[in-house]
């Protein structure tokens, strides 16, 4: 990215200044500038096409991991106001609709679980449905998958696959209002017959870490970790079901969009008034998916759980948080002293409200909530809280950000000398595809280092622990 | 950057115009790939539009497993109405890519016809077994970078597909 197209507002806040009659909100962007220049300048062109929509409130932000997507780009936020006419996008919160992670804290040491790490590994890999083509042994007939949508993780608890501990660390308490079962095609019920309980592919993972460094050791206490521990983080989201509803929508709204007079510089960007009856539709399907999802981890937290008892008969996992990174939610902000209620689209970008907010779990109400940056599998993820004066609609990064593209990674990579070369290094890598594993290669993302201290410096959310990977499961 | 052929590298297979259900597809070469930073740009081409939607479906299943390796013995039929060349594209990649999931199929040889607005289409491949490479799941065909149009004497259709 050129940043002499940029205005420099803080040291970690730059915003993209109006061309001569150039209607649009304002951009922001968080980020250094050694991250901001590292990313392509699409990145730019799609965001401003986001702040040319309507009904939008403040600016079209991105976060300091953002990297081009499909019309918005990925890390990227923007909120909008329904009684001004503002819009719901399907291109905005992407096809892998609440796609998120899962993060379970163990009461596992490194020094008591490294001995079995190679079990565990085979372990998981057997027991986790991962990459493309895998089904799960869960079958969900149609009734069910719409308890399913409904229910959200409330729906897996009440099957057997966790417990009544976990609700209270996921988002919305597990299950997200507003669900329209009847809003989702027969085909994206289809989809998802075989796909409850399994991985998917790509970016997707599970990942066994080590704490290697605390930064706010208040917060971490608050988090239940130290340094030494070992945690599990669950990448992934609404698998077929959520790939289908996306699918369908994206041409309904962008064709509602054409119908109704509003502009789309790209037409990915596909979207509809929330008040309108299309925009209402999709908001149901969507809701749909984010409850599945929400099983979906919920399911996997069960089975990871199963295959570590089998391995560390001592051994129990608490979810520390489930967090969602492809969203949009209605939400609460104050806006210049008014409470107002706005649909804050996050593609690529996680929540992260700060301390005292009512949605918070007890437990971490006063310290705020756990975000989770996922970064590479051979270099690392930070845990991070959300800060107080957060000025990104209670928003940041999500991950480190690819640095290339897959074909680059590609012809730069071999999956085979990757997983040796990983393994060297005390990271043991199962998967099915090593195309994935050279495409995931670390070295095709951006320095999650860099990503994370911009975050903090942003004001987005402070660092509290680094996680180094010891196992990973890629889809 | 335009890359010919190859997520891995193999010669996918198209089908011949005799139209035989047996021994109907051979090796093709008219679909490519162009850069993005998250996720992969398909090209297919054809000296018809028709057969540019059939090697994007094959530039599109080509990421997913090496496409020689797939037997093209089972069929799966799938019609829409669409009037616009490039909805009609992202319509038909995730038509495709619902059925495949659906019935736990993986296509390597399309067919598509089109009369108006009504395009009736056939993909061919097999069940997923244990043998067949894995490579990266497509989650859909996106709008993005998305084109469908007559070059010279060539049909080309593209757009980024999300993994």
């Amino acid at each position: 990215m050129n940043l002499e197209r940029l205005r420099q507002l803080q040291p970690y806040l730059w915003t993209l200044p109006r061309t001569p009659g150039e209607e649009r909100a304002e951009v922001l962007l968080y980020g250094g500038a050694p991250l901001l220049v590292s990313m392509d300048d699409k990145v730019l062109e799609q965001i401003a096409n986001v702040a040319s929509l309507p009904g939008l409130v403040g600016a079209a932000m991105t976060m300091p991991d953002a990297h081009w997507g499909y019309g918005f780009p990925i890390g990227g936020v923007a909120a909008f106001d329904a009684e001004q006419g503002g819009v719901i996008s399907a291109g905005g919160v992407g096809f892998d609709i609440s796609c998120g992670i899962r993060c379970l804290r163990s009461n596992l040491d490194l020094e008591d679980a490294v001995e079995h790490f190679p079990e565990l590994g085979n372990a998981l890999f057997r027991a986790i449905p991962a990459g493309v083509g895998e089904e799960g042994e869960i079958k969900l007939n149609p009734e069910q998958l719409d308890q399913v949508m409904h229910g959200g993780a409330h729906w897996a608890v009440q099957q057997g696959y966790g417990t009544a501990a976990d609700l209270d660390y996921i988002e919305e308490h597990g299950r997200v209002a507003g669900a329209i079962p009847d809003n989702v095609s027969e085909l994206a019920k289809k989809r998802q017959r075989g796909e409850m309980g399994t991985l998917g592919s790509g970016n997707h993972y599970l990942e066994v870490q080590v704490v290697d460094r605390i930064f706010d050791p208040a917060a971490a206490l608050a988090f239940g970790l130290h340094e030494g521990q070992i945690l599990v983080s669950i990448h992934c989201g609404s698998r077929g079901l959520g790939h289908q509803i996306g699918t369908d929508y994206l041409v309904l709204l962008a064709k509602a969009a054409s119908r109704l007079g509003i502009h789309l510089p790209d037409r990915e960007l596909a979207c509809a008034p929330v008040k309108s009856p299309e925009g209402q539709r999709y908001i149901g399907a969507m809701n749909a998916a984010i409850n599945c999802a929400l099983a979906n981890r919920q399911i996997l937290t069960h089975l990871t759980r199963s295959v570590f008892t089998e391995i560390y008969p001592q051994a129990a996992l608490e979810t520390l948080f489930d967090v969602s990174h492809n969203t949009c939610k209605a939400e609460t902000h104050q806006i210049d002293g008014e409470s107002r209620l706005l649909y804050v689209h996050r593609k690529g970008a996680t929540r992260a409200f700060g301390p005292g907010h009512p949605m918070l779990p007890e437990r971490y109400r006063q310290v705020g909530q756990p975000v989770v940056i996922g970064g590479s599998m051979g270099t690392g993820s930070y845990i991070l809280v959300g800060a107080s004066e957060n000025p990104a609609f209670a928003s940041s990064s999500h991950g480190a950000g690819r640095a290339m593209s897959r074909h680059q990674a590609l012809a730069r990579w071999k999956g085979r000398a990757l997983v040796d070369e990983l393994a060297q290094q005390g990271i043991l890598i199962h998967t099915r595809s090593m195309r994935g594993v050279a495409e995931e290669a670390p070295g095709a993302y951006k320095d999650v280092d860099l990503v994370a201290e911009a975050t903090e410096e942003a004001g987005l959310a402070r660092r509290v622990a680094f996680l180094r990977p010891k196992v990973c499961i890629k889809g | 950057m335009e890359k010919q052929r190859g997520n891995f590298g193999e010669a996918a297979w198209v089908r011949l115009s005799n139209g035989s259900k047996d021994n109907s597809c051979v090796p093709g070469q008219t679909s490519s790939y162009f850069e993005h930073d998250a996720d992969i740009g398909i090209i297919g081409r054809g000296d018809t539009l028709e057969q540019a939607f059939e090697t994007a479906a094959q530039a599109v299943f080509g990421i997913v497993t090496p496409l020689d390796k797939v037997q093209p013995q089972t069929s799966v039929k799938i019609e829409f109405e669409e009037s616009d060349h490039e909805l009609a594209l992202v319509t038909w990649l995730n038509l495709l890519l619902g059925k495949a999931r659906e019935l736990g199929m993986v296509f390597s040889c399309f067919h598509v016809q089109r009369r108006e607005n009504l395009w009736s289409t056939e993909a061919f491949g097999e069940k997923w077994r244990e043998d067949l490479e894995r490579g990266v799941e497509v989650k859909g065909a996106t709008l993005t970078m998305l084109s469908v149009k007559k070059t010279g004497a060539m049909w080309e259709a593209r757009c980024i597909v999300d993994v």
